[in-house]
């Protein structure tokens, strides 16, 4: 196969093609979250963390479901969970979605929670995926991960039972 | 366990075509499918007359601009009066195809199947990065704004964190692939580049660099699968299906540790047990380990258990990975060095080892002689294992 | 070598929306509701989740196949197709010999997509029918109902039958919000939605996430003592959507091979009426249907709309067709809709249809399209 077939193009060879057409999609959707999410959502605006708990193996999930992926029976009891834990990964962007350049560089990781119920060790646990207000030269260094944090939420009028409402995650002092 | 052997025919693959990995092509994404569909049935001695079913891949039709993008290839694919199907695991269909190609065989149903995946990420602008603003759970994830190499990142610190390893380490990774793909005729940024090369390019998201990163590309790649009467009609060589595996993990990827896929290695362990293999390290001659990240090779090849987890970034720095190493990885180059149109890449991957097997890898063939090889895809929010197992 | 049977199905919406839950809530109710008998993390071997991405408003919806349906860490992959193109995947998987139970599901919900038309219009071909500005994008379904008509010699009259038999039969269905007692005069004095078709004639959307178990036949009596035999399964496509110019309007290609695949691997030669009692065909445009019968042959070429007219096709004529109302009072589901048909079917083959339940009935015809502007379509032949 040495010669293979394709016509490579250089940005400016590409936009500046005959028959170049342009489009865009009109892709709007609702989504509903449910009764289980709504309630999560709901609890975030009155500053709480809630879990639901799987009446067959017992494990917590925040963020919760309504079901239990391992067990596939619908969830149950609603439980309020610490608003503290230790970072598993962080990392920092200096780019935006759109692969722009940001002017601050933000650090974003996981967050296990101290939830009952996960061993130490366990492959699976309660965590949130969210900003994390730390200097960014400790992901670098490795200090952050391990480290102690709990939510830092947003003034109460501002929360509007979104994932948004918690500010970021924060070292525990 | 059949103690009968000869109850099931085997499936083989008797053919491979692909397409030069660009960065924008001029053909539509259905001249890139015909092109790589005509060049695999060329290969295999074969017209499209010939093929019973065709199986295709494609990953987000938000790339091409066209919903239902697999109906709008279906006909530079083959799918002209014929029974066709797109599959779909986002990044792991590339190796996924062929497994769906495996029970298209080896139902009896059809006897000569076209396997093809094609992706043309260029048409999305500003930039394809953009797509995968979609990719993730609209309420509890989108809100973040997410960039999609924040999560490779994640997982990369922690495999480092984890195991130890540098970012000096997981570079080299990238050096070799790149350095590999100079032989391979549809490279699009095959390079000579040193681990400095890779430290000094630009910081996207702390742990990862640019050159850590494999490039949106567009390109098709196709195979040809049939049933083992007719592939021993066909060709002297055919290669072997042994063995496949898939598994997708649940979507809550925060929930997890990153430091090991254990999905892959669930489909891993499928693939081979239908194959026959106990000992993968021992077993497997050269494996195409899905490689978007350079830490994503290693990471996968602990999955694939051909080394012990955190083992194999000190692997890489003995050179047992290289093409005459002990176990040579990614001799074609690899995403990092051919390109990643992101479902043709598992199939770019799977045509390597097919061209490996039999000899046909020219400049890129291994030092060792090969018998067995695997290859995997990835894809989803870290959830979706593909795996394939060949021998000749 | 062994048969393929269904084993369980579930489903949960059939309404107009399900704002109450999330998409995943429906695909855990319907799942959960097949997996009656079933211990999915055990016993099955494999779960198809069938869904398109810009239906969803996820790129890659795959990620959110699994959970729900019990398919975490287990072979799971999703098919960007019809349910039935599912089914097609694990009929294949059970008769490879390494599979023995494979789950398969589907789920629409168009009520969350606020630009449905704009989504079709996006997979018309960029280049040469969307700078058309066709206005609606299932104007396609126009092309084929005239072609169709002019060929045959169809009325007008006849295709408003079709949305008059099935609105009504749908009275007898829960599963079937838009059914309404319907006349021959009010569906003709209705204006044309797309020519030459009213709006009685064009098949609204609902919600709805549909589960099925297959299993081999070795397997079957751990599940269930009513197992219904899958003895044929054919997908086709004609050509692709890029290449509508390639299609015979008026005709449905893919529908006639894929029927010829599903009689030839079920082994049928020849007269395939005395095969099927009943059939559930594609009537998301009331011209499909009488299509749909002759190119599945089960009716002579030209002939399916005079069986409509003598009453053939009726809920107690010689060959009911759609006996649930079909999609024109179901709705479309989007790429749910086949198993929407092949549920209606399998309720009837077990005695479960309830107030539309037909009598001694035991085998049946199962015929969907993806609908506009694609040109693909499957087919599947059961038995009880």
């Amino acid at each position: 196969m040495e010669e293979v077939p394709g016509i490579g193009l250089k940005s400016s060879e590409m936009y500046s093609l005959i028959g170049l057409l342009e489009d865009r999609p009109k892709a709007r959707y609702d989504f509903s979250a449910g009764p289980t999410v709504s309630k999560f959502l709901l609890g975030l605006k009155e500053g709480k963390i809630l879990g639901k708990k799987c009446p067959r193996c017992g494990r917590i999930f925040v963020p919760p479901r309504s079901y239990c992926e391992w067990c596939h029976v619908a969830t149950s009891e609603w439980v309020e969970v610490p608003q503290t834990g230790i970072i598993h990964t962080a990392v920092v962007s200096y780019i935006s979605a759109k692969r722009q350049r940001l002017e601050k560089p933000e650090v974003v990781g996981i967050v296990r929670l101290d939830v009952p119920g996960y061993r130490d060790k366990e492959y699976e646990f309660a965590g949130l995926f969210h900003r994390i207000c730390i200097d960014p030269k400790l992901v670098v260094t490795g200090e952050a991960i391990g480290m102690r944090v709990k939510v830092r939420w947003k003034p109460k009028e501002e929360r509007k039972a979104s994932i948004l409402d918690i500010e970021c995650f924060e070292p525990v002092r | 366990m059949r103690p009968n052997i000869f109850v099931k025919d085997r499936v083989a693959i008797v053919g491979a075509g692909i397409t030069k990995f660009m960065r924008r092509s001029l053909e539509t994404p259905r001249e890139l499918a015909w092109e790589a569909a005509s060049q695999a049935l060329e290969s295999a001695g074969l017209t499209l007359k010939d093929i019973d079913c065709v199986v295709t891949g494609s990953a987000p039709d938000t790339f091409d601009g066209v919903h239902f993008k697999g109906e709008y290839i279906a006909d530079g694919s083959g799918g002209i009066s014929k029974p066709i199907t797109r599959v779909y695991v986002g990044g792991g269909t590339g190796v996924f195809i062929p497994d769906a190609g495996f029970w298209h065989v080896a139902s009896g149903l059809c006897k000569k199947v076209l396997v093809l995946g094609e992706e043309k990420m260029s048409p999305a602008h500003p930039h394809p990065q953009y797509v995968f603003k979609y990719i993730w759970d609209p309420i509890l994830e989108r809100p973040l704004e997410p960039n999609l190499i924040w999560i490779f990142a994640m997982e990369m610190r922690r495999y480092m964190a984890k195991c130890g390893a540098q970012k000096e380490d997981i570079a080299l990774v990238s050096v070799k692939n790149k350095r590999n793909a100079l032989d391979h005729p549809s490279a699009l940024i095959p390079a000579n580049i040193t681990v400095e090369d890779v430290l000094n390019s630009e910081l996207l998201v702390w742990p990862v660099n640019l050159l850590d990163i494999s490039p949106v590309t567009d390109g098709a790649v196709a195979l040809v699968m049939t049933s083992e009467d007719v592939a021993r009609r066909l060709t002297d060589t055919p290669v072997w299906v042994d063995g496949i595996g898939f598994t997708l993990e649940n979507q809550h990827w925060y929930n997890r540790e990153l430091s090991f896929p254990r999905y892959l290695n669930y489909a891993a362990r499928m693939a081979y047990k239908m194959a026959g293999i106990e000992r993968p390290w021992k077993e497997i001659d050269v494996a195409e380990p899905y490689d978007p990240f350079d830490y994503k090779e290693l990471h996968h090849i602990e999955g694939l258990m051909l080394a012990r987890p955190c083992e194999a970034w000190k692997l890489v720095k003995e050179g047992y990975f290289n093409r005459d190493g002990e176990l040579p990885t990614s001799p074609s180059g690899g995403l990092l060095g051919v390109g990643n149109p992101i479902a043709a890449a598992g199939v770019m991957k799977v045509a390597e080892l097919y061209w490996q097997l039999r000899y046909e890898a020219g400049k890129r063939q291994v030092k060792k002689a090969v018998h067995k090889a695997v290859a995997n895809a990835w894809g989803d929010l870290m959830q979706a294992g593909t795996v394939i197992v060949l021998s000749n | 070598m062994s048969r393929v049977a269904i084993v369980g199905a579930g489903y949960y919406g059939f309404k107009p929306q399900t704002i109450d839950l999330s998409f995943q809530d429906l695909m855990f109710e319907s799942s959960s509701r097949a997996y009656a008998s079933i211990d999915p993390r055990k016993d099955i071997d494999a779960f198809v989740d069938c869904q398109e991405d810009m239906w969803e408003g996820i790129a890659i919806a795959d990620e959110f196949a699994p959970e729900p349906i019990g398919g975490a860490l287990r072979p799971t992959f999703t098919v960007a197709g019809d349910g039935l193109q599912g089914i097609a995947h694990a009929y294949m998987m059970i008769k490879s010999g390494y599979f023995d139970v494979v789950a398969v599901e589907s789920h629409g919900k168009p009520s969350e997509i606020k630009t449905l038309q704009d989504i079709y219009r996006f997979a018309l071909d960029p280049q040469y029918i969307r700078p058309l500005e066709p206005g609606n994008p299932l104007f396609y379904a126009g092309l084929d109902a005239v072609a169709y008509m002019k060929r045959n010699n169809v009325k007008r009259e006849h295709l408003a039958m079709v949305a008059v038999k099935n609105k009504n039969n749908g009275l007898r269905n829960e599963r079937a919000s838009f059914s309404t007692k319907i006349t021959l005069d009010e569906v003709l004095d209705s204006r044309f939605s797309i020519y030459p078709m009213s709006k009685y004639e064009i098949a609204p959307f609902s919600d709805a996430s549909i589960t099925f178990v297959l299993s081999s036949e070795e397997n079957v009596r751990k599940f269930t003592d009513t197992p219904v035999w899958i003895d044929g399964i054919g997908f086709s496509t004609e050509t692709g959507t890029g290449a509508t110019q390639w299609h015979e309007f008026g005709r449905m290609k893919s529908m006639r091979e894929a029927s010829k695949m599903a009689y030839r691997v079920a082994g049928l030669d020849g007269n395939v009426d005395k095969y099927v009692d009943f059939a559930e065909v594609e009537d998301r445009f009331s011209f499909m249907e009488p299509l749909t019968v002759e190119e599945v042959m089960l009716a002579k070429e030209g002939e399916a709309h005079k069986m409509l007219e003598k009453g053939d096709f009726c809920f107690n004529g010689y060959k009911p067709i759609n006996p649930s109302g079909g999609s024109l009072s179901m709705g479309v589901q989007l790429e749910a809709t086949g198993l929407a048909r092949l549920l209606e079917a399998y309720l009837q083959l077990i005695n479960k249809a309830g107030m539309h339940q037909l009598k001694g009935v035991s085998k049946a015809l199962v015929a969907t399209w993806r609908g506009v502007p694609t040109y693909s379509s499957v087919v599947a032949l059961l038995s009880a």
